[in-house]
């Protein structure tokens, strides 16, 4: 008998902080009013009551100085899990991310690890003002030296967050801000799987969709009304944006024939395109139609009052998965 | 504290900075001079090796011989350094070998050597991005409970340095409000050369740089640059100060860069001749020279020092001769501290590729 609970992704993603912190006193945690607010969507919630102020603080509102301080504690043993409040917000820091954090494993020729988590809420769909809503991974992903990883459901926020925390390199962790408040159940005593592997929501055999983070309970959603008119829909879950569980998403293409990727990401240079290029190199005589993509146009993310229309539904994916099958 | 003319005497108002003078004796002063000269022999050869093709680009200190030697020699045994990329200076006094700083420059590595144990960390490129590096590095230090103590075998304190042009990075700023905010042990180092590349100092800021720290709550002072002994003095004494828990403070080290920003510039095209003659007249190693001329020193000491140089050229021009170029596989190493699949598969991708070259040759 597994030991489990209901919470919500938020809830989970501070349980697992709690734990990690419990478990090492080198994790810290700190970031914009993270302490005694428990920061703006309360994941950190309760952990300066429990770890005190030197292990959880508020820091300066100044982006590039948590990054660059986070990394300069983890030369000296730190293990900081450095929240930025918003997807918005990251670009002060993107210097000390990319360019330092990134490298300073490379360029100390393995004598310094970064282990380093920058959590952050990303994506759209709460109706707030810009720079509220932005899905910037790819500009993560597409940086050698750093992991960038996202949850879409409470068990694997809780189990992620401390694979990131326990991993000896950068993690970009992802947080679904719109799926915070979604319930669902955590095993408390093992992790589904590690940080970086993809996971097969839904079996299905005619068309894999390849989706993550918030995107996923559309991509759920429209293999269900798919399944209503008898197509029968594989739904993926990347989990991991680099690296990629390739072979997950590779076995499941070979078995359907067919790949329709969903994000939430403007569509051209994304995540999406990576997964498109490498299965067309990796599962070419198994494609039965081209692979599609269902993302955000390329437009800067539109006021609240259109983001619905902006944002990728299950119809926009359907519509996807009709052209595919169609082919 | 040192005049053009090499006479010391200590103000009345920096007393307490004399103190750290009084502490050493005519062998402290002649190591100073030799790693001065060591320095700025090493510059001028690896200037001409760079001439010759040995190296893509040199990176000059010449001319800020005083202000990296002294305050080096001013950090203890248990503190950190987080330099940018022209404390060749500070590196010596803390064992930091030349031919890395060589490597550096010719693009066969990073440095190579292990920040930890050194305590001197990698040259930093990107302007200003270390001073943040240091902050974090001392607030661990806070962290750790070694500030403060009352032991000073086990206080530490973190010392970075960056020039005149990189306080208008924003990392700066930042970097003076954490450690600030967190009282952390750490001295900010600011050798203010007058330029940064071509832009003086004058473009950087209106006011004087040692004041920058005031409004964030970090004290600063403005030292002499080129006077070894007094840049020896400010380090140590704010490096005390920080050990004991009284916090950050800022050092703005008026010196010159009487060299070019690097062997790629060419200074004639924004600089008077007249300034570099200024300075010049105020060369720390001359004027060093004229104290320990002073303290009796003679010829045979100079002598040695010039021979030593001579040695050293040799030596730096054989090894550098003789470097190999490292492995192509070298690029795949440590991109993470953990296995990652993506690396691996590039690398064994490169290794089929190269293998089915050598297949292809007749044995
Ligand atoms: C973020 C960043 N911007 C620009 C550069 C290019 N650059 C290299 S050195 C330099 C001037 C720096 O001047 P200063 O800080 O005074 O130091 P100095 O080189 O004089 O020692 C510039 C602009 C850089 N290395 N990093």
């Amino acid at each position: 008998m597994s030991n489990s609970v209901e919470l919500p992704i938020a809830k989970a993603i501070n349980a697992g902080i709690q734990k990690a912190m419990s478990r090492n006193d080198k994790v810290l945690v700190f970031g914009e009013d993270v302490a005694e607010l428990g920061g703006v969507f309360r994941v950190t919630e309760g952990l300066l009551a429990e770890f005190g102020s030197k292990r959880v603080f508020n820091s300066p509102i100044a982006e590039s100085g948590i990054v660059g301080t986070a990394i300069g504690l983890a030369m000296r043993g730190y293990r900081s899990v450095a929240e930025i409040q918003f997807d918005g917000f990251v670009y002060p820091a993107f210097n000390q991310i990319v360019s330092q954090l990134a490298k300073i494993t490379n360029r100390s020729e393995g004598h310094l690890s970064m282990p380093v988590v920058i959590r952050i809420p990303y994506g759209g769909g709460i109706g707030a003002v810009e720079h509220h809503s932005e899905s910037p991974e790819a500009y993560f992903a597409h940086t050698p030296g750093l992991r960038v990883i996202s949850p879409s459901n409470s068990n694997d926020a809780y189990w992620m967050i401390q694979q990131a925390i326990e991993s000896n390199d950068p993690v970009i962790f992802f947080e679904p801000k719109r799926r915070y408040w979604q319930k669902g159940m955590v095993n408390l005593d093992s992790p589904p799987s590690t940080m970086h592997d993809a996971a097969v929501l839904r079996e299905g055999s005619q068309l894999t969709l390849v989706s993550y983070g918030p995107m996923i309970p559309t991509a759920l959603q429209a293999a269900e009304v798919a399944a209503s008119e008898g197509i029968s829909i594989e739904v993926i879950d990347l989990r991991s944006m680099s690296p990629i569980d390739f072979p997950t998403i590779i076995n499941s293409v070979k078995k359907t024939g067919r790949l329709v990727i969903a994000s939430e990401a403007s569509t051209s240079f994304s995540v999406s395109a990576e997964v498109a290029a490498k299965v067309a190199e990796l599962a070419f005589y198994h494609l039965e139609a081209p692979v599609l993509r269902v993302g955000s146009f390329d437009v800067p993310y539109p006021p609240a009052k259109l983001e619905e229309l902006f944002l990728p539904d299950a119809d926009r994916i359907l519509e996807a998965v009709d052209r595919s099958l169609s082919y | 504290m040192l005049s053009p003319e090499g006479i010391f005497e200590v103000p009345a108002e920096y007393a307490e900075y004399g103190k750290y003078i009084e502490r050493l004796n005519l062998d402290d002063f002649l190591k100073f001079y030799r790693d001065m000269a060591r320095i700025r022999r090493f510059d001028n050869e690896c200037t001409a090796l760079q001439r010759q093709g040995q190296m893509g680009l040199w990176v000059q200190a010449l001319g800020q011989e005083a202000a990296q030697i002294g305050s080096g020699y001013g950090v203890g045994p248990n503190d950190h350094m987080f330099p940018s990329y022209r404390e060749h200076g500070v590196a010596i006094t803390h064992g930091i070998d030349l031919m890395s700083i060589i490597k550096i420059m010719r693009g066969v590595n990073h440095g190579g050597w292990n920040p930890e144990e050194t305590r001197f960390h990698l040259y930093a490129i990107v302007l200003a991005t270390q001073v943040l590096h240091a902050t974090g590095y001392a607030m661990g230090v806070n962290f750790d409970g070694l500030v403060g103590t009352g032991n000073p075998d086990v206080d530490q304190a973190v010392i970075t340095y960056f020039g005149d042009g990189a306080t208008a990075e924003g990392d700066v700023s930042e970097a003076l409000l954490f450690a600030a905010t967190t009282k952390a042990p750490l001295v900010f180092f600011c050798q203010n050369n007058q330029w940064a590349i071509s832009s003086p100092v004058s473009s950087q800021t209106v006011v004087p740089l040692y004041l920058r720290g005031e409004g964030f709550g970090v004290p600063g002072i403005q030292v002499d640059g080129n006077d070894v002994l007094a840049c020896y003095a400010v380090t140590a004494k704010h490096m005390d100060d920080a050990r004991n828990g009284l916090g950050p403070s800022l050092i703005e080290a008026l010196t010159y860069r009487v060299g070019a920003h690097t062997t790629s510039d060419d200074p004639t095209k924004y600089r008077p001749a007249d300034e570099l003659e200024y300075w010049q007249a105020r060369d720390p190693l001359l004027r060093f020279e004229k104290f320990l001329r002073r303290q009796g020193v003679g010829d045979d000491f100079f002598e040695e020092v010039a021979k030593a140089g001579d040695e050293l050229a040799e030596q730096i021009r054989a090894e550098t001769f003789a470097m190999q170029n490292p492995p192509l596989e070298n690029i795949f190493r440590h991109v993470y501290s953990d296995p990652h699949p993506m690396v691996a598969e590039q690398q064994a991708w490169l290794e089929g590729y190269e293998a089915s070259f050598e297949e292809g040759e007749p044995s």
